[in-house]
C-alpha cells in the first residue's frame, strides 16, 4: 500500500480530491497487482480468524470472493471510506449476504471501520451482522442473507443514478448457486430491457452450494450462454487471478447500451488448502486449531 | 360524517394522485407488474414516462427494485394485485424493504373478495395479515376515492414503508371535500353509546348501513373508520370499549390476522368487551359478482346489524 494513510490508497478517491478518477488499465504495473494480492492475504486472514472467533458463519464463500471483493475496493471504486453515504460513490451490492465477513474485511481494511472491530462478528450488539445489514454497518449497501434479490436490488440503484444523471456505476456479487433463484433472473431480463450499462454483475462460480456441487444439485450451465441469451455482454476470468478480475471490471465500464456479468472462476475456500473445494465448509467456522492452520497457509 | 357524492373509483383516485406528486416531487417514481392499465398506474407512466418502470410479470424483482431506488432517495410507488404484492413477493418485503426501513409504497388494488369473478386466486384475503406482520410497515385501507387518495399523498410525504390496499370497485363517497385524512387516527363517523362498528375500507358504508338501522331498534352505533390498521389507533379503540361497551369490526378480510385480530388484541390488553368479528372465515371463496360474493360470507350491513345485536346481548353479562 503506498502511504501511510490506508484512506490514502490509490483507489480510494476522495470527493474533494480533484481527480476523483481511478487507476486505469494502462498503469499496470507488477507494484499494485501485488499490492492487491498482499490486501487480499489480509483479508483472508482476517476472515478466517474472525469466523473461528464467531463461532460461527460462511468460509467457503467469503474465500471464493475476496479477489473480486479486492480488485472492486482496491483498485476499481471510486469510494470514500470516511464518507459512507457520498452520493457519488460506487456502489458495492453484495448479493449473496453469507460472505458479509469478506466484505466486512474489506471494508475495514479500506478504512470504513477498525479492523479490531472485525471480532465482533455476529456478536449481540455488533455492527457487524451474520448477514449484511445496511442499517447496522457502514459502507454496506443492502440488507441481504435471503438469496436472489441483490441484482434486483442494484437495478433500482442504478435506475435511480441514471434519473439523477450521475455517473456512479453498480457492482452485484452473485453466488453461483444463488442463480438458481428465479428473481435472479427477472433482474437479468429487466436489466438488458432497460439498456443499464451502469451495472456488472459478477458471479462468484465456485461450483458449490450448500448441498453439494452446482453440477450435481442444479445444472447452471451454459451459464455464459444463459447471460448472453438474456441481453447480457458476458466476460469469463479466473477469479482468483486479481489482475484479470481488475481488467474484466475495467472493460465492463465501455461496454455501452447493455449490461455486463462477469463469469469469475472461482475455488470455495481459496487459500485455505482443507477449505478449498470442500462443501463442509460452506457454514462451518474453523476450530481454533485450524484456524492456526489456515493462518500458516495464509502467513 | 360529510355529505356523499355519489360514486368514484378508487383506484383513478390514486392515479390521479400520483400525477399530483410527479409534478410536486421530481424523486416520486412509479413502478408496476404489467397491470397498470387496472391498477391506474398508467395515467402516472402517460405523464411521466421516464418515471416510470414497468417491470413486467416479475413481482419479486418489482419489489427488490424498488428497494434500490428507495436507498437511493427516491419515492418508489409500486403496484400490482394484493394478491401478488404481499403473496409472490413477500421475502422481498420483508428482507429487501422492511428489515432495512426503506421508503417503498406498495399500493396493491383489487383487494378482498370484490374482485369477484376471477376467483380464489384473484381474491386477497390474506394480505392485510401478511403486511401487518412486517414490522414498520404502515397499512392503510381507505374507504373511497378522496380518502385514497390523501392516503397516497400522506404516504409519500412520510418516511418509511407503506401497504396501502386498495377495492377494485367503484366505491359510494362518504367524504366530502373538505375532509382530511389523518394518519393513524380512526374517524368518527358517527356518535353513539351502545355499541362501536369499527370498519376499514368497502365495509365502512355497510357498518354505517347497519347503524341506521339498528337506531331504528334504540341500538345507538359508533362507527370508527379505522383506515389505518397499523398503527393501530388504540386509544380509539380503548375509548371505544370504555364508552360503549362492545365491538363489532367488520372488514373484508380473514377473521385472522387482520382489523378484528388487531382491535381484539388492543381491548383484551386494555378493556376486555363483548366483540363480534364480521369477516371470511377459514376458507376460500368461489368466482361471482361482487355482492353475491359478499353476501355469501356474510359481509353485509345485515350481517354486521346482527353481530352488533349479539354483542349487546353479551353486554353486563
Ligand atoms: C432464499 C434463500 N434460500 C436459501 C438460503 C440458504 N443458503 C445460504 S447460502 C446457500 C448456498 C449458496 O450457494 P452459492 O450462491 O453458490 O454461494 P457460495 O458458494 O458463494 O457460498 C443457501 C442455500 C438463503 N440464504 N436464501
Ligand atoms: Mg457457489
Amino acid at each position: 500500500m503506498p502511504g501511510k494513510d490506508p484512506l490514502l490508497h490509490s483507489s480510494v478517491s476522495l470527493p474533494e480530491a480533484s481527480a476523483i478518477t481511478s487507476a486505469g488499465a494502462s498503469s499496470a504495473s507488477r507494484e499494485w497487482v501485488q499490492g492487491l494480492s498482499q490486501t487480499a492475504k489480509r483479508l483472508r486472514r482476517h476472515i478466517v480468524t474472525m469466523l473461528a472467533e464467531a463461532g460461527s458463519g460462511h468460509p467457503g464463500g467469503s474465500l471464493s470472493a475476496v479477489d473480486i471483493l479486492t480488485a472492486l475496493y482496491f483498485r476499481i471504486m471510486r469510494h470514500n471510506p470516511r464518507q459512507p453515504r457520498w452520493p457519488d460513490r460506487d456502489r458495492f451490492i453484495l448479493s449473496k449476504g453469507h460472505a458479509a465477513p469478506a466484505l466486512y474485511a474489506a471494508l475495514a481494511e479500506a478504512g470504513y471501520f477498525p479492523v479490531e472491530e472485525l471480532r465482533m462478528l455476529r456478536r449481540l450488539g455488533s455492527p457487524l451482522q451474520g448477514h449484511t445489514d445496511m442499517t447496522a454497518t457502514p459502507g454496506v449497501e443492502m440488507s441481504s442473507g435471503s438469496l436472489g434479490q441483490g441484482l434486483s436490488f442494484g437495478l433500482g440503484v442504478a435506475l435511480a443514478a441514471r434519473l439523477d444523471g450521475k455517473d456512479y456505476r453498480v457492482y452485484v456479487l452473485l453466488g453461483d448457486g444463488e442463480c438458481d433463484e428465479g428473481q435472479v433472473w427477472e433482474a437479468t431480463m429487466a436489466a438488458s430491457h432497460l439498456r443499464m450499462d451502469n451495472i456488472a454483475a459478477i458471479v462468484d462460480r465456485n461450483q458449490l452450494q450448500l448441498d453439494g456441487w452446482t453440477r450435481d444439485i442444479m445444472s447452471l450451465e451454459p451459464l455464459a450462454e444463459k447471460w448472453r441469451a438474456f441481453g447480457w455482454h458476458c466476460l469469463e476470468v479466473d477469479g482468483h487471478d486479481v489482475e484479470a478480475v481488475v481488467s474484466a471490471l475495467e472493460a465492463s465500464r465501455q461496454v455501452k447500451g447493455k449490461p455486463t456479468v462477469i463469469i469469475a472462476h472461482t475455488i470455495k475456500g481459496k487459500g485455505v488448502s482443507f477449505m478449498e473445494n470442500n462443501v463442509d465448509f460452506h457454514g462451518r467456522s474453523p476450530n481454533a486449531q485450524e484456524l492456526a492452520k489456515a493462518l500458516e497457509e495464509l502467513s | 360524517m360529510s355529505a356523499a357524492a355519489g360514486i368514484k373509483s378508487i383506484r383513478e383516485a390514486y392515479g390521479k394522485a400520483l400525477v399530483q406528486l410527479g409534478q410536486i416531487n421530481p424523486n416520486v417514481v412509479v413502478l408496476d407488474a404489467d397491470l397498470s392499465k387496472s391498477t391506474m398506474t398508467r395515467i402516472f407512466a402517460q405523464e411521466f414516462p421516464k418515471r416510470f418502470f414497468d417491470m413486467g410479470l416479475a413481482e419479486q424483482n418489482l419489489m427488490s427494485v424498488a428497494a434500490g431506488l428507495a436507498a437511493s432517495g427516491k419515492i418508489p410507488f409500486a403496484s400490482t394485485f394484493a394478491v401478488f404484492a404481499t403473496g409472490r413477493a413477500f421475502d422481498q418485503l420483508r428482507v429487501s424493504i422492511a428489515q432495512p426501513g426503506l421508503n417503498v409504497k406498495i399500493v396493491a388494488t383489487h383487494g378482498g373478495i370484490t374482485v369477484g369473478e376471477d376467483g380464489a386466486s384473484h381474491h386477497a384475503i390474506e394480505d392485510l395479515a401478511l403486511a401487518c406482520a412486517l414490522p414498520g410497515f404502515t397499512v392503510i385501507v381507505p374507504a373511497d376515492a378522496p380518502e385514497a387518495e390523501q392516503a397516497v399523498v400522506m404516504a409519500a410525504q412520510t418516511s418509511g414503508p407503506f401497504y396501502i390496499r386498495l377495492a377494485r370497485p367503484s366505491t359510494s363517497v362518504i367524504h366530502g371535500p373538505g375532509y382530511r385524512f389523518h394518519l393513524g387516527q380512526a374517524e368518527e363517523l358517527r356518535s353513539g353509546g351502545d355499541a362501536t362498528i369499527i370498519a376499514l375500507g368497502l365495509m365502512v358504508v355497510p357498518a354505517l348501513e347497519a347503524a341506521v338501522s339498528l337506531e331504528a331498534e334504540g341500538i345507538r352505533c359508533r362507527v370508527l373508520n379505522m383506515a389505518t390498521l397499523k398503527p393501530l389507533d388504540t386509544e380509539a379503540v380503548v375509548r371505544a370499549a370504555r364508552e360503549t361497551g362492545a365491538i363489532v369490526t367488520a372488514e373484508e378480510h380473514l377473521q385472522h390476522g387482520g382489523l378484528g385480530s388487531a382491535v381484539a388484541q388492543a381491548t383484551a390488553q386494555a378493556c376486555p368487551v363483548p366483540m363480534g368479528f364480521v369477516a371470511i372465515r377459514d376458507v376460500y371463496t368461489k368466482s361471482g359478482k361482487a355482492e353475491e360474493l359478499l353476501r355469501s360470507r356474510g359481509l353485509t350491513a345485515r350481517d354486521i346489524a346482527g353481530a352488533v345485536r349479539a354483542v349487546v346481548a353479551r353486554k353486563g353479562r
